[in-house]
């Protein structure tokens, strides 16, 4: 991790109507950086991704992403994320190569290089075998650490992780994260939201949402001495239960 | 109260479930634990008589599941993977729904889910679709209760949820189990495991283990020591050229590792600092569910 | 019962809902209908005609001028054989021939009757409807001119109408049964298909079957809605062909609904044994639309008459349901006919539907599979 921010939000805020959905946030993520972003549901997350992912202008305050202001280049903050998602990744009825291809065009990457990047990546995964295998076919676990390679194929300065391990068995979830913390070592930021506190443990800091506002933003084990719990599971119960459901 | 015998089950070919048998007690709340694809929901679909199983018997009560599964229906509340509402009916209509099909109404069985119905009657004129996914989880356990079952099949209820709805969902089911009614749930996440009167931990159709979450971990024969260090990149790979390493899995903030011979290195530390790592840190710990799982998982990979 | 109730009651809750579900039950009849009906001409200007004067006489002469000299009819061609009625039919341009006897005039004045054939383009029912009956008017228009002139009695001519290509000249309103026979398939087999398929795909279905529900009672359930609004749905068809176009039933309408009830029924349990077959609510939609739609548009006498189809059209044509309620419909309610007429139909389409019902049922899972 350096000192250089790669994320820099300023009393971001974003009304629908009446509602506020990002209440003045602010908050600075590093470069290499594994930022957790929790919060429960209706919380305001979806809304501050879409924004930092340059989908959704805010209504008020300063976002810039990998340097570049939200306002006015949406398209070159695009062009420096990834994105990945549990549920949808990787398109199941074709081959890894193709995937990886598509990806890789979609960003605007050379055929060339992508030919040869293609081989690297599949490489270092000792996945070489499966270049031809349609991805519906490939287990779960498999499927998971792909979509994680291609979703820093394009070499971002950010990858948006959502819920990326959940219901993976424990080894590959381990595997994953060993993944993750290589990306992370080579520069690139990582950006988690998830439901499961357990993979918050594995941030280097977490911040917690509630009704649109950020209610507290450290290292896990920080939090867990702050608010004496044995667990960020626990920290979360104590600080994230809306006002009305208790 | 659930008496399942050597239950083998597979698709075009592929293992679903091996021989997997366990028993459930009268007002027990067992966990299936395990990740995706490891056989959990057709262990499920086998229990709730959706499925016959190619080999092996489940017995409800001593009912069967194949030849009484008329009677069984009455009796079993379900609630699969996907929480089964209809979206766009409203929160009062899908319970009503359900209540008739059961043979029931809402008002007969009312006390039995007031507790859990109360977090969602504000919104009980809401379509279920509008739902957050909390919302939804309680919903569709109203309607799984809502015919009074003795027992009901959970299939993942907290995936998807998030944490402070978990929690509530754990302490509903608590209380539910309390009334006397019987608990199956699944779930692929192993902090759940500890909520659960006893587990059994399943991966690729197979049950690895079957215990008190308790007497699970305590069994757990290696000493296991959490090691601490800013960055784990390095300290995982670090830890692995050591031969007097055995295991190596990142756990959260800290690593865990077992040595070979169960004999703690003295000089770990000494040889962390040598690589760089600033000011690391071993302790030893008790081991969680999820340590056992992934030993038994190896164990069975090395088979 | 209650059970059954409650089940009907949310599956009508899921169709007024969902707004697409009405606009499909009553919008698309009322668009085909007003559609079809428009496009079917109701007046007629400038269409081309050709005359094969044999008499050459005074009065056939004088027939074709006044023929000519009416905003109906253009003159295109005057022809000097026989055969070429054949060729300028196939042009298109001539929609009808009026072919005058030699000696017209003579016989005329002598025997006190003579004949005109007028030969119609029948593949344009509508067209040549229009045509034969305008110039019937003029022909008797200009027989009466003539008698006054004469100061004669009467003298008749005698059009002889005949049609090219469609010789029984099936009439023009012939979309009605067939929209409706199309709408029917598409609201009974595809809708509930699709609303079956939907309970799968939602995993709703795992919990009904779970239930104390028997399969009957999700059948019933799922389709009784549908037969219910399929009856609304003919009555409106009926009702919103009447009242723009003023379309008659000349038969009876009790019969009429009998037999849609029939044809209904056919549907929803062609619609139980798609779903049956299909795993998500695209296939089923896909399937419906593609298996069932398109045949019964082309095949079922709607658009092109199956008596003209070639051999291996009009067996196909057989197999599908549509073609046989379409002519159980224009049998009633356009010749007006009796059940005795329609009775071969009505046993073709009760076999077809008992067909489905086993299928269907014997498919429908207990459990999953």
């Amino acid at each position: 991790m350096t000192d250089e921010k790669v994320i820099e939000v300023k009393d971001l805020v974003k009304k629908f109507g009446s509602f506020i959905a990002n209440d003045h946030l602010s908050f600075n993520v590093h470069r290499g950086e594994i930022f957790g972003f929790l919060g429960a549901n209706g919380a305001g997350k979806t809304t501050a991704i879409r924004i930092l992912s340059g989908l959704s202008k805010p209504s008020s305050g300063e976002v810039k992403v990998a340097g570049y202001d939200i306002y006015r280049h949406a398209e070159q903050v695009k062009r420096h994320i990834g994105y990945m998602c549990q549920k949808f990744s990787l398109y199941e009825d074709l081959t890894v190569a193709e995937n990886i291809m598509l990806y890789g065009g979609i960003y605007g990457m050379p055929g060339k290089e992508i030919k040869n990047k293609t081989g690297t990546l599949l490489e270092s995964l000792d996945f070489t075998g499966y270049r031809k295998r349609i991805i519906g076919d490939l287990p779960l676990g498999i499927r998971q650490k792909l979509a994680f390679a291609v979703a820093i194929f394009h070499k971002p300065d950010i990858v948006f992780l959502d819920e990326p391990t959940g219901g993976v068995d424990p080894i590959t979830r381990r595997q994953f994260w060993e993944m993750i913390y290589k990306a992370a070592d080579d520069g690139i930021t990582i950006f988690v939201t998830t439901h499961y506190m357990d993979e918050a443990e594995y941030c280097d800091r977490v911040s917690i949402m509630s009704e649109g506002k950020i209610i507290d933003i450290d290292s896990p084990a920080q939090l867990k001495k702050k608010y004496g719990s044995p667990s960020i599971q626990d920290v979360f119960v104590k600080i994230a239960r809306p006002a009305n459901n208790k | 109260m659930i008496r399942a015998e050597n239950i083998s089950m597979s698709f075009n070919g592929t293992r679903a479930l091996e021989s997997v048998s366990l028993n459930v007690d009268k007002s027990e709340l067992f966990g299936l634990i395990g990740p995706d694809g490891a056989g959990k929901t057709t262990f499920f679909r086998i229990v709730t008589t959706l499925l016959i199983p190619e080999k092996g018997k489940v017995s409800i009560n001593k009912l069967d599941t194949v030849d009484d599964y008329r009677a069984l229906r009455k009796n079993i509340g379900y609630m699969p993977g996907r929480f089964s509402l209809y979206q766009d009916l409203t929160v009062e209509e899908n319970l009503a729904f359900y209540a008739t099909v059961f043979g029931t109404t809402v008002k007969e069985n009312y006390h039995l889910i007031s507790d859990i119905y109360s977090h969602i009657e504000p919104f009980k004129k809401r379509r279920a679709g509008k739902l957050s996914g909390g919302m939804k989880q309680k919903l569709a356990l109203c309607c799984a209760l809502i015919h009074a079952p003795e027992l009901i099949v959970l299939d993942e209820p907290t995936t998807g949820v998030d944490a402070v709805s978990r929690t509530e969902f754990w302490e509903m089911l608590k209380k539910l189990q309390g009334e006397g009614i019987t608990i199956l749930v699944s779930t692929p996440y192993m902090d759940e495991a500890v909520l659960c009167d006893r587990v059994a931990l399943i991966q690729k159709g197979r049950i690895l283990g079957i215990d008190k979450p308790g007497s699970i971990t305590g069994n757990f024969s290696k000493e296991i020591y959490a090691i601490k260090g800013r960055d784990k990149f390095r300290l995982i790979r670090d830890l692995r050229d050591r031969e007097t390493v055995e295991s190596v899995n990142p756990f959260g903030d800290s690593v865990h590792v077992t040595f070979s011979g169960n004999e703690y290195d003295e000089n770990l530390l000494e040889y962390l600092e040598d690589k760089g790592h600033n000011d690391p840190g071993a302790e030893l710990i008790e081991p969680g569910i999820e340590d056992v799982f992934l030993e038994l998982m190896s164990k069975e990979e090395n088979d | 019962m209650k059970r059954l109730a409650g089940f009907i009651k949310k599956e009508f809750i899921h169709i007024f809902r969902d707004f697409r579900t009405l606009i499909f039950l009553f919008g698309i009849p009322a668009a085909q209908i007003l559609i079809f009906g428009f496009a079917v001409r109701t007046d007629i200007k400038n269409a081309g005609i050709a005359v094969l004067d044999k008499a050459k006489d005074e009065i056939s002469t004088g027939l074709i001028s006044k023929l000519e000299s009416s905003d109906f009819f253009i003159l295109k061609e005057n022809l000097m054989t026989d055969t070429r009625i054949d060729e300028v039919f196939k042009t298109g341009e001539i929609k009808a021939v009026f072919i005058f006897e030699s000696e017209f005039g003579k016989t005329l004045i002598n025997e006190g009757s003579a004949n005109i054939q007028i030969i119609a383009d029948g593949s344009e029912p509508n067209v040549a409807n229009l045509v034969t009956s305008y110039s019937r008017a003029i022909i008797s228009d200009y027989t009466m001119e003539l008698n006054r002139a004469e100061e004669t009695s009467a003298i008749p001519v005698e059009p002889e109408v005949k049609m090219y290509y469609n010789p029984n000249l099936e009439s023009q309103y012939m979309f009605v049964p067939g929209v409706i026979a199309i709408v029917l398939l598409l609201t009974c087999a595809m809708m509930t298909s699709v609303t079956i398929t939907r309970e799968e795909e939602f995993g709703t279905m795992e919990v009904l079957l779970v239930s104390p529900l028997k399969p009957i009672q999700v059948i019933l359930g799922k389709v009784m809605p549908y037969f219910l609004l399929s009856l609304i749905d003919v009555v409106f068809i009926l009702f919103l062909s009447w009242l723009v176009f003023d379309i008659p039933i000349r038969g009876s309408l009790i019969l009429l609904m009998l037999e849609s009830m029939l044809y209904i029924m056919m549907g929803l349990s062609l619609g139980i044994m798609i779903s049956t077959l299909a795993r998500t609510m695209q296939q089923a939609m896909f399937t419906s639309l593609l298996g069932l739609m398109l045949p019964a548009i082309v095949l079922s006498g709607f658009v092109f008459p199956v008596e003209s189809m070639p051999e291996i059209y009009n067996w196909l044509s057989s197999i599908i349901p549509p073609r046989w309620f379409v002519t159980i419909v224009k049998n009633i309610m356009v010749k007006g006919t009796d059940f005795s007429f329609v009775i071969k139909e009505t046993f073709i389409l009760l076999a077809m539907t008992l067909l489905f019902i086993t299928l269907s049922t014997t498919r429908f899972k207990k459990r999953l599979e």
